[in-house]
């Protein structure tokens, strides 16, 4: 056997990458099928109300079309996530803008334009609540007229989606210790902390194409569809309602995906619903592709989210007690909020230790198209408002921001506020160093603080520490129930089956590697088999930075048994060459027809978790990391900048050192934009920037250089050490960035979007006598926020 | 695509006098289209109302860069990379090579013209605050003769200009008479690169000793349309920028340019932004002068 | 409707379309050239641009008729018969690829760049490509792809 270099640590081509630079890969729209038509959606104009009539103009003809409305759908008007609250189609009543009402398809895609003008939709409207304050003011005040939604069976109350009530310990202790932590504290510091939704903004819009068969007697015999997404079981199951067919009816197959970041998770469920009705009405294959305005305003984006800090400290700079607050705005329907809220909830007291903590978190319903998943998933936002709280109590109590998380850091054998130990290594104080030294921060900090008395360009640095929950949430593996196959085919090579699909970030890459690894074969010998829900098994949706870590371990796994099985039935030797691997396999293949390695989930330790009390082991591992972000904010033009990034993380091994940079510098890139340059702007419930040209994401010219550095630390979850790394970008560049712009300019900024208006208003002010007068002169005082000094008399 | 392109007419006639001789006879009816960086862009939002196009982006005649000893003459298709390759310009007018440089992408400026960006009339474009800080000229040109224009009296209101129906941008003139200027230009967009200008100063002046002797300011995003700011203008006029004077200076030239700043809240900026940071960059602007 | 007449990728192509079709759907639907990516339809992302006389335009914005005598090359004239241009291979190692929506127009775009400036600075880079948008990678991957593909072409010119 010849020594080969490791594969899994190695940065081997991209599997289906030379099909994407030679311009030959081919997404949903570069498809199609024959006789296939064209189908596009008629949407409310309002935000909410009754229906009150449909017209068809009559310059149309109406015959030449397929129309679908809420009462052709064959089973439930339900796209379901959680609770079945989302129709697929607004039969009587509407909840948000660009709400799908009405389904048309024609051969002619020209022929759509005119016609989804030409239906006239009337309504009674009704008052609309768009904003979490809104929305809770609605309940406080019994406003009847404003409870936009009425509750559920999954625990939902009047305009509230979901709630959850954490606590770092038994309730009454920690309410006992939080009570005594506040009378003790030599601080207590509050703070109230924004974000905004932000767009996914993957360059493909979602599409689809469906083809509905029909049986001898007329009746639905099952369904096709394909498309841009990420989780094809979710469609499956989707439409097993909408259709009231059997899952092995429905068929999903997903192509290539321009990018997703979570904006197809969920709602490739509706649009491939939608096409699958319309094939279903007119006998032919139906395409949609939204353009780029659609896919704006009526898609899926980041949940907008308010959180407040109340926290306990002692003079010495220890953290005692805190209370969090967490509302995150969900939008009309409850989708996917609660699983969002609840990442944002277990992620919201972060890598610290508290002696009691409580998280209270809310998700509101708001008139507004539902927001959805966007990579972190609910813990940017929680993480936002800790990571500038900890700035500020840092500031309140006379420590550096450095010196007061080193003081309160978890470390290896620490609980986590779910009670969680933390069995692996944890280094957060490591991190912190190096981070720090690699990004110069210590020298910038004494030069900016120099050369900004003088400039009208004031620079600064600041860093937020964090970490990231891979895989579902506690028993959420279990529940999903992975399984993966892995086949040696006809002509000797392994192919790997699983519904983890690529979208960009590599997963056909990374699984090809961990296999070659494991079998011991080279890398270019490993296939990846489509994902088409005919062929491969569930093993769960493509989400939560899950895919490296979990599914990667089932495929080492399926590997391993692979070896076994063909030393134990075909005396393939420990050190196999590649050839004798092909040998044994076909030899295997020709006595039993064919050769498969099938593997289930199995919790690698033991994992305790309690959905009720929501305490025990969150996460099966966590990534943990340390950003500093360097800034520049310009006097004359009130625009701040990132001019330098340096993102250090301990993500288990690295599997594939090329693509786990690209991961890293583009999470933080969104991060930046998240912080600096991305908002949607809302009226009435609609957004009103939904181009590019007004929708501002950075550009190559935006953008800081980002420096990644890993710190390796083998993991027993992932395969060959690794752990997951896909949201973990998004969280730390947000309040990295506004932390800088703190020490840049002594102000605080506790909202994102953080725009050179918003800096202008904030600076003006101060000298204006009729914002504030001459107390806001003191640009340290923090006027979002209250800052109470609890001193008690020592 | 929210155009069915079926419903749109587009021909390219063979010559200007092709064109102009079609202007003439239905006055209105034809719009032209140049680099389509636009007209497209409404095309493909289902907001192109003008159903009778005529290309004139083969027109070589309407493309050139011309040199003589008091000016030079830019040709209406003139695209954006053509200025930035110029040398010409680069060494006579550097704002113009600057603004185009950053008029959207490479892309774009590889189709945009000139003429386009002045007739679309946007108040947010990124060349006519140069021109007017460089007091150019227009030839316009229609079947019936030319006339010229001073590019100041161009715009009359939002998206109004003074071009007749019949008549065609030919020509934009461009003084060459600011070797011994101080020049500024500075676009503050909604990012580094392909950005609309939410504010955006051009400025030169020419320095008598500390007395400023010549100045002249225009302005993107300030008003309905490209303006020139000549309240500024005036409050600056001979004044002096020395230590005595230079504060006083700045505040008469601010006090100045607030009263003519009509800026709008919109989805890219607000109002009370605009005009504090178009104040911003002109002091900006005076105090390089001391310097 | 009007004959259109141009080259694609060196092949003479003779098309009868509404004049004012945009180039893009003329690629995309009559040619069936879907390498080239619609991603916003306003010129904003880049994702369709090509060379159109040897200059870099986005073919969302160009209306057929003046495409009239043009010669085009899109992505799938990048390569020659299946070996990759440098640009391409670059891209492929150095992870300038990652979901390979934008990747069309920014290979074509880097080509482009490389023309006018061989030794590109960063800064020439940045402004380069900054018609054209990337989500996944935050652009550093792709910087380091267009460096290496200029530096190879550097070598290949002072060897020969």
């Amino acid at each position: 056997m010849s020594e080969r270099k490791p594969i899994l640590g190695g940065s081997p081509i991209r599997k289906e990458g030379r099909a994407k630079v030679l311009g030959a890969a081919k997404y949903i729209d570069d498809q199609e099928l024959p006789d296939m038509w064209f189908g596009a959606t008629v949407r409310s104009s309002i935000a909410r109300g009754t229906i009150r009539s449909i017209t068809f103009s009559p310059e149309i003809n109406w015959e030449e079309f397929a129309i679908v409305r809420a009462s052709d759908i064959p089973g439930e008007n339900t796209i379901v996530h959680l609770t079945k609250d989302h129709p697929c189609l607004a039969a009587n009543e509407v909840n948000h803008p660009e709400e799908p009402i009405l389904l048309l398809a024609h051969p002619d895609k020209t022929a759509l334009i005119a016609a989804v003008r030409g239906v006239k939709i009337e309504y009674d409207e009704l008052p609309g609540v768009f904003t979490i304050e809104e929305s809770e003011t609605a309940v406080e005040n019994n406003d009847v007229e404003r409870i936009i939604w009425p509750g559920s069976d999954q625990g939902g109350t009047a305009n509230c989606f979901k709630t959850y009530l954490m606590y770092s310990g038994d309730a009454k202790e920690t309410e006992d210790g939080l009570a005594t932590a506040f009378e003790n504290a030599d601080f207590i510091v509050e703070g109230e902390y924004h974000t905004g939704a932000q767009e996914q903004l993957y360059i493909e819009n979602n599409g689809v194409i469906a083809e509905c068969f029909r049986d001898a007697t007329g009746g639905i015999e099952s369904l096709c569809v394909r498309g841009s997404m990420q989780c094809p079981y979710y469609l499956v199951h989707a439409l097993t309602l909408v259709f009231n067919l059997p899952e092995d009816k429905c068929r999903v197959i997903q192509v290539e995906t321009g990018g997703a970041f979570g904006g197809k998770e969920d709602f490739p469920s509706l649009i491939g619903s939608h096409a699958a009705l319309l094939a279903m009405k007119c006998g032919h294959p139906v395409k949609i592709t939204y353009d780029r305005a659609e896919d704006m305003a009526a898609t899926t984006k980041r949940h907008p989210s308010r959180t407040r800090h109340r926290t306990a400290v002692s003079k010495d700079g220890k953290l005692l007690g805190g209370t969090i607050d967490v509302a995150i705005d969900g939008g009309a329907y409850a989708t996917l909020s609660p699983v969002v809220l609840s990442r944002a909830t277990i992620h919201a007291p972060g890598p610290y230790k508290w002696p009691h903590v409580r998280v209270k978190a809310k998700a509101m319903a708001t008139n507004i198209p539902p927001h959805g998943a966007f990579r972190g998933f609910g813990a940017p936002q929680s993480l936002f408002g800790l990571e500038r709280h900890m700035d500020k109590i840092a500031k309140t109590i006379g420590l550096t921001p450095e010196e007061f998380r080193r003081r309160n850091f978890l470390a290896t054998g620490d609980c986590t506020a779910t009670g969680q130990p933390l069995v692996e290594p944890v280094d957060m104080q490591g991190l912190l160093t190096r981070a720090l030294r690699e990004a110069g921060y210590h020298e910038k900090l004494a030069r900016f603080a120099e050369e900004n008395k003088t400039s009208s360009i004031k620079r600064g640095v600041g860093f937020a520490s964090f970490m990231h929950g891979t895989g579902f949430t506690g028993s959420g593996e279990r529940r999903l129930n992975s399984l993966v196959y892995l086949d040696v085919r006809e002509d000797g090579r392994p192919e790997i089956l699983v519904s983890s699909t690529e979208f960009g970030q590599g997963t056909n890459t990374i699984l090809s590697q961990v296999a070659a690894q494991t079998l011991n074969l080279p890398y270019e010998s490993i296939v990846v088999s489509p994902v088409d829900t005919s062929i491969v098994p569930n093993s769960g949706p493509t989400v939560a930075s899950r895919t490296a870590m979990i599914v990667g371990k089932l495929v080492e796994r399926a590997s391993l048994q692979m070896l076994t099985l063909l030393r134990n039935e075909e005396k393939l030797p420990e050190a196999h060459t590649p050839e004798e691997f092909k040998a044994a396999a076909l030899a295997y293949r020709a006595k039993h027809g064919s050769l498969r390695c099938s593997v289930r989930y199995e919790p690698p330790a033991k994992i305790y978790w309690d959905d009720e009390l929501y305490r025990g082991d969150a996460y099966p591992g966590y990534a943990w990391a340390v950003y500093v972000a360097e800034v520049a904010v310009d006097m004359n033009t009130y625009m701040a900048t990132c001019t330098r990034f340096d993102a250090l993380q301990e993500v288990g091994m690295v599997m594939h050192p090329v693509l786990a940079k690209g991961q890293i510098e583009g999470g933080v890139a969104q991060g930046i934009g998240y912080a600096l340059y991305e908002k949607c702007m809302w009226k009435d419930g609609r957004m009103m920037n939904n181009q590019m040209t007004n929708y501002i994401m950075p550009t190559s010219a935006d953008l800081p250089p980002i420096h990644v550095h890993f710190e390796e630390v083998p993991s027993i979850h992932g395969p060959g050490g690794a752990k997951g790394i896909g949201e973990l970008p998004m969280d730390g560049p947000a309040p990295a960035i506004l932390n800088a712009i703190e020490n840049a300019t002594g102000v605080a900024f506790n909202t994102i979007p953080l725009l050179p208006e918003d800096i202008f208003e904030r600076f003006t002010s101060f000298t204006d006598p009729e914002l504030g007068g001459t107390e806001d002169m003191d640009p340290a005082v923090d006027r979002d926020t209250r800052v109470e000094s609890a001193e008690v008399s020592a | 695509m929210r155009s069915d392109v079926s419903q749109f007419d587009l021909t390219a006639p063979p010559s200007l006098d092709a064109v102009l001789a079609t202007l003439a006879k239905e006055p209105g009816k034809h719009t032209l289209l140049a680099g389509g960086t636009e007209l497209m862009v409404a095309l493909g939002t289902g907001r192109l109302n003008q159903h009778s196009l005529l290309s004139i982006q083969h027109l070589r005649e309407l493309r050139f860069i011309g040199v003589d000893d008091s000016a030079i003459h830019i040709g209406s298709g003139t695209t954006f990379t053509d200025i930035r390759r110029s040398k010409a310009i680069t060494a006579d007018l550097p704002l113009m090579a600057q603004s185009a440089s950053w008029t959207g992408s490479v892309a774009n400026q590889n189709r945009g013209t000139l003429g386009g960006n002045i007739c679309n009339a946007s108040p947010a474009a990124d060349t006519p605050p140069v021109l007017l800080a460089y007091g150019a000229t227009l030839t316009l040109v229609s079947a019936s003769g030319t006339r010229t224009v001073p590019y100041a009296e161009f715009h009359l209101g939002y998206k109004k200009t003074a071009l007749r129906p019949d008549e065609l941008l030919h020509t934009i003139n461009v003084p060459r008479t600011f070797a011994g200027y101080r020049q500024y230009i500075r676009k503050v967009g909604t990012r580094n690169a392909q950005a609309i200008s939410k504010i955006a100063l051009a400025a030169v002046a020419k320095l008598d000793g500390d007395r400023i002797a010549d100045i002249r300011l225009g302005a993107a995003s300030l008003a309905n349309r490209p303006a020139r700011c000549s309240a500024a203008e005036a409050a600056l006029l001979n004044q002096r920028l020395d230590a005595a004077n230079i504060d006083a200076t700045v505040r008469a030239a601010r006090a100045g340019l607030a009263s003519e700043a009509k800026p709008i809240d919109d989805i890219r900026s607000t109002a009370k932004y605009r005009a504090a940071v178009a104040g911003n960059l002109l002091e900006e602007f005076i105090r390089s002068l001391v310097v | 409707m009007s004959v259109i007449q141009f080259s694609v990728n060196g092949k003479r192509e003779s098309i009868d379309v509404p004049p004012m079709k945009r180039l893009l759907d003329v690629l995309r639907e009559d040619l069936h050239l879907t390498g080239t990516k619609e991603g916003c339809g306003e010129g904003e992302c880049g994702a369709c641009a090509i060379l159109f006389d040897g200059e870099l335009v986005n073919s969302c914005l160009v209306p057929a008729l003046q495409a009239n005598g043009a010669r085009l090359c899109t992505i799938e004239g990048v390569s020659t018969e299946g070996h990759l241009h440098p640009i391409q291979q670059c891209f492929l190692e150095k992870g300038g690829a990652q979901c390979g929506i934008c990747t069309p127009g920014m290979i074509l775009a880097t080509h482009h760049l490389l023309d006018k400036y061989p030794n590109p600075t960063m800064a020439q880079i940045q402004e380069g490509l900054a018609g054209n948008l990337c989500r996944c990678t935050g652009y550093m991957r792709i910087f380091e792809s267009v460096q290496q593909a200029a530096q190879q072409a550097n070598e290949l010119t002072a060897k020969s």
